[in-house]
């Protein structure tokens, strides 16, 4: 039974380890603004103008800006 | 009608055409092509109608060039990048993300832009020395730029000085600690749980008891520490709020498991102890809902330009332009005050055509001319051209921001309201010390070594979790709740000064009247459609928020002329020609310079006195006027009727008694009414009725209410644009919702009486757990289960009334 010695260690270094993340992202300001990464990610790509793409969703956005 | 491409208002002018697109003005047309030139048409794309018309801004950031000023302002400045964080109130789609992230492809100089969005703030890096490969952006330019597309930036020392305090997050450490422990001690409990079942797992519980120690160290002298400090403050100044039996509950829960584990008596009640710290910070945490991108803490300061342009004379007689921080104006500086610009200061005119706007101050919005010899008071926006003029007091001494040296904006007085809580909390620490005492004496009669036990018992179980939870999480709820509903509160505690009001004060100009207006009415001689024509295309030429305003009104009946001939004099009014009639139209002694009075008009004169009008008249002929009706809100009889049954109602105007006709129709008889109240005269009101004893809310909306709704218990500030600046206050309401007010204090009495029965059922699971402790019953898994499911009961209860309540109170009115 002193198995549970070891995986108790381990599930607490484990939950430490994921604890200290978390410490840390929230020092980085990741938790400061929560809504516009949302938005953010969901913005078109740019477009690289030198060589033409073809796919559908980038001559429309070339169209309208031309 | 259609509508503009850039910023979706609908286009009243002739349209204005770009490619295919249509705008309602030059500065929206201006922007499209800004970004349709740098391959910034995705921003249309994102959102319809995403924009935002450009503001004139020539020459109102001049400022910036003063070194001083933008040292303050920068974030970082190494000599080649700098770092600075705007707030931008206009930001509200994700078009605005979008575009601001994007500035480099404007101006190469810009490195990177990150969007903050609920905080309404922009973080931009740019170079500031040219190189070889990085162009060179000077900060004004910057700012330029920015305005250029129609994101203003808001700029202000103070805000400057803010952004220093780094954003607290120990409630949200603290929280995480404590929740952390939780889990993990009720996993290391599991074998206590079932002790009875399996014994094999006996052997481990001494190391498992001291891991679990270990775990709840951090709880108490971390997590837990603000309850220490506030029961020692409390004692100290002799309150008993409810933080002195939370200590005592977390102090003896600690103490007793730490003895249970030393002497090997039992598990102790370290599950208990970490979860009552939890769900306790999680309270705290629920009800600290802020809108951060709204400001209740402006003063005068934060409408004041930071810098002026100072006109100095040099020996030889040449004259200088130099921009100077508006708080080292001195008695008799030269300013130059361009379009557009705050007068900082209380001065004179001395050359120039004035046209004063004291919008921020009166809450009124039609400009008032001003000729060279006139004083002006500080707080106005210049709306035509550049004038000089020569300070009189400078900035802490002006009329207006005398206002501030009063003792309401000094002292603190939080200590002076006692919330609910700790009202309750008094009489229930006094009953729990006493109940504790009793039954360990009695103990100590009939088995003295039971008696340390049933005393932990009886404070462990007696810990008035559920009780600290109950008005935070009604708070948090309702405050979410009128947030949604458009009245943004500063804090939960203005919920419970609002269901004490007993008295409601109002301001006229601006929160009883809308600002916008769309009511007029024509006074003298009919004039034919030929006329009334050409009226139309002369308003259609000027710029004057009056002319913009009649327009909106008459250009929907009559067809447009175009002008031979037409001259605007500023602040005065204009004559234009066409087929070889002239109109005049404009102030009255413009339009009939020079010519003898008719009879008639002279009645007219006295009537238009107190009133908004625009005068007329054909080949200088004297036609008549129309006059602005100051629009009433919709349902104000309403809200007052309503509001009157219960609660004493006062209308404080800084007009004159023009109105006071239409509002004692308007309003319940038992209203009163009292105008030419002056800003320090609507504080001492206030101050006046608090000292009978009575509890005032006050609605207001300009700078001159400041000092009222500082003074009041609850100041509300009504705005028709909550991005625009308000004075400080308690809370912002959305104009629109001005007729939801009785139903915003109804329903903060309602939040209080839901506290009311949280506190009653907190109470009986009270009861139960002490018969469990005076008995000496009390194991650790009873404390374990009745803990959290107090605590959870309490939370589901709070939450679904107030939901329930919040459907019926806010389903009757409309």
């Amino acid at each position: 039974m002193s198995i549970i010695y070891v995986l108790l260690s381990l599930s607490l270094g484990v939950a430490l380890i994921f604890f200290v993340a978390f410490i840390i992202s929230v020092k980085k300001g990741q938790f400061d603004d929560t809504y516009t990464p949302s938005v953010r990610m969901l913005f078109e790509d740019e477009l690289v103008k030198e060589e033409p793409s073809s796919s559908q969703e980038s001559e429309k956005t070339k169209n309208k800006s031309e | 009608m259609t509508t503009c491409f850039h910023c979706g208002d609908p286009c009243l002018d002739k349209e204005i055409k770009s490619g295919e697109n249509i705008f309602c003005c030059h500065g929206c047309k201006t922007v499209y092509e800004i970004l349709h030139e740098n391959d910034l048409g995705y921003y249309y794309d994102l959102e319809k109608n995403p924009g935002i018309s450009p503001e004139e801004i020539e020459g109102k950031f001049d400022f910036l060039d003063n070194q001083d000023i933008s040292k303050k302002l920068l974030e970082f400045n190494d000599g080649k990048t700098a770092v600075i964080s705007f707030s931008i109130p206009s930001i509200h789609c994700s078009s605005c993300i979008w575009i601001l992230e994007n500035l480099h492809k404007i101006n190469p100089a810009i490195k990177s832009a990150q969007v903050n969005f609920p905080k309404k703030t922009a973080r931009i890096t740019f170079t500031t020395t040219s190189s070889a490969e990085q162009k060179e952006l000077s900060l004004k330019n910057l700012v330029l730029l920015l305005s250029k597309i129609g994101y203003e930036p808001y700029i202000s020392l103070e805000d400057a000085d803010k952004e220093d305090k780094r954003k607290d997050h120990s409630l949200i450490y603290k929280v995480t600690i404590a929740g952390f422990a939780f889990g993990n001690i009720m996993f290391l409990s599991l074998p206590e749980y079932f002790s009875t079942v399996d014994f094999s797992l006996d052997q481990f519980k001494p190391f498992f008891r001291w891991i679990m120690f270990g775990f709840s160290l951090p709880v108490v002298f971390y997590s837990g520490r603000g309850y220490f400090t506030s029961a020692y403050k409390g004692i100290k100044s002799g309150i008993l709020n409810i933080d002195i039996p939370l200590a005592l509950g977390i102090a003896a829960l600690f103490i007793r498991s730490t003895v249970d584990i030393i002497f090997d008596f039992g598990t102790g009640y370290f599950d208990s102890l970490a979860g009552l710290v939890f769900f306790l910070l999680l309270g705290k945490f629920f009800q600290q809902k802020t809108y951060s991108y709204l400001s209740f803490e402006r003063d005068y300061k934060s409408y004041f330009p930071l810098g002026v342009t100072r006109i100095t004379k040099n020996k030889s007689g040449e004259i200088t332009e130099e921009q100077i921080e508006v708080n080292k104006v001195e008695k008799g500086d030269r300013l130059l005050i361009k379009n557009n610009e705050i007068i900082p200061v209380d001065a004179i005119l001395l050359k120039g055509n004035a046209l004063i706007d004291y919008s921020f101050v009166t809450g009124e919005a039609e400009p008032i001319p001003k000729t060279s010899g006139d004083s002006l008071y500080a707080g106005g926006k210049q709306q035509a051209g550049i004038i000089e003029i020569e300070v009189l007091k400078p900035v802490a001494s002006s009329y207006l921001t005398q206002l501030w040296s009063n003792d309401v904006f000094h002292d603190k007085r939080e200590s002076l309201f006692q919330n609910l809580t700790n009202k309750i909390s008094k009489n229930f620490t006094i009953g729990i010390l006493s109940i504790s005492l009793i039954s360990t004496l009695i103990w100590l009669w009939l088995d003295p070594s039971k008696a340390f036990f049933v005393f932990t018992a009886i404070l462990i179980v007696a810990c008035p979790c559920a009780i600290a939870l109950a008005a935070p999480f009604t708070l948090g709820n309702t405050l979410r709740i009128f947030g949604r509903k458009k009245l943004y509160l500063k804090e939960a505690t203005v919920i419970e000064k609002m269901a004490q009001v007993d008295t409601v004060v109002f301001d006229k100009t601006g929160t009883l009247t809308t600002s916008q207006k769309n009511k007029v009415e024509y006074e003298g001689i009919e004039l034919n459609q030929a006329e009334q024509n050409l009226l139309t295309g002369t308003l259609r030429a000027s710029n004057h928020p009056l002319s913009r305003a009649l327009y909106k009104i008459l250009h929907q009946h009559n067809s447009i002329r175009f002008l031979d001939d037409f001259e605007e004099k500023v602040g005065k009014g204009m004559t234009a020609s066409y087929q070889g009639n002239t109109i005049k139209v404009g102030s009255f002694s413009f339009v009939n310079s020079g010519k003898s009075i008719e009879n008639n008009s002279t009645k007219t004169q006295d009537n238009f006195q107190n009133k908004t009008s625009v005068h007329i008249s054909f080949n200088d002929k004297y036609k008549g006027c129309y006059v602005f009706q100051s629009e009433y809100r919709p349902g104000i009889s309403e809200v007052f009727e309503d509001l009157s049954n219960r609660k004493k109602l006062i209308v404080l105007s800084g007009d004159n008694e023009g109105e006071k006709e239409v509002l004692t129709k308007m309003l319940p008889k038992n209203t009163a009414l009292h105008f030419n109240q002056k800003p320090d005269d609507k504080l001492n009101f206030i101050k006046n009725l608090q000292e009978k004893g009575k509890n005032v809310m006050m609605i207001g909306d300009g700078l001159n209410d400041a000092g009222a709704l500082k003074q009041s218990d609850v100041g509300l500030v009504v705005s028709e644009n909550t991005n625009v600046f308000t004075p400080a206050c308690d809370g912002i309401l959305d104009a629109k919702e001005f007729y939801q007010i009785p139903s915003f204090l109804n329903f903060s009495k309602k939040s209080i009486q839901v506290i009311k029965w949280a506190f009653l059922l907190s109470l009986l699971y009270n009861i139960i757990g002490l018969g469990f402790a005076v008995t000496g019953h009390l194991r650790p898994v009873v404390a374990a289960i009745l803990m959290p499911l107090s605590s959870i009961s309490i939370v589901v209860y709070t939450t679904l009334s107030i939901q329930l309540k919040s459907k019926k109170t806010f389903s009757n009115t409309k």
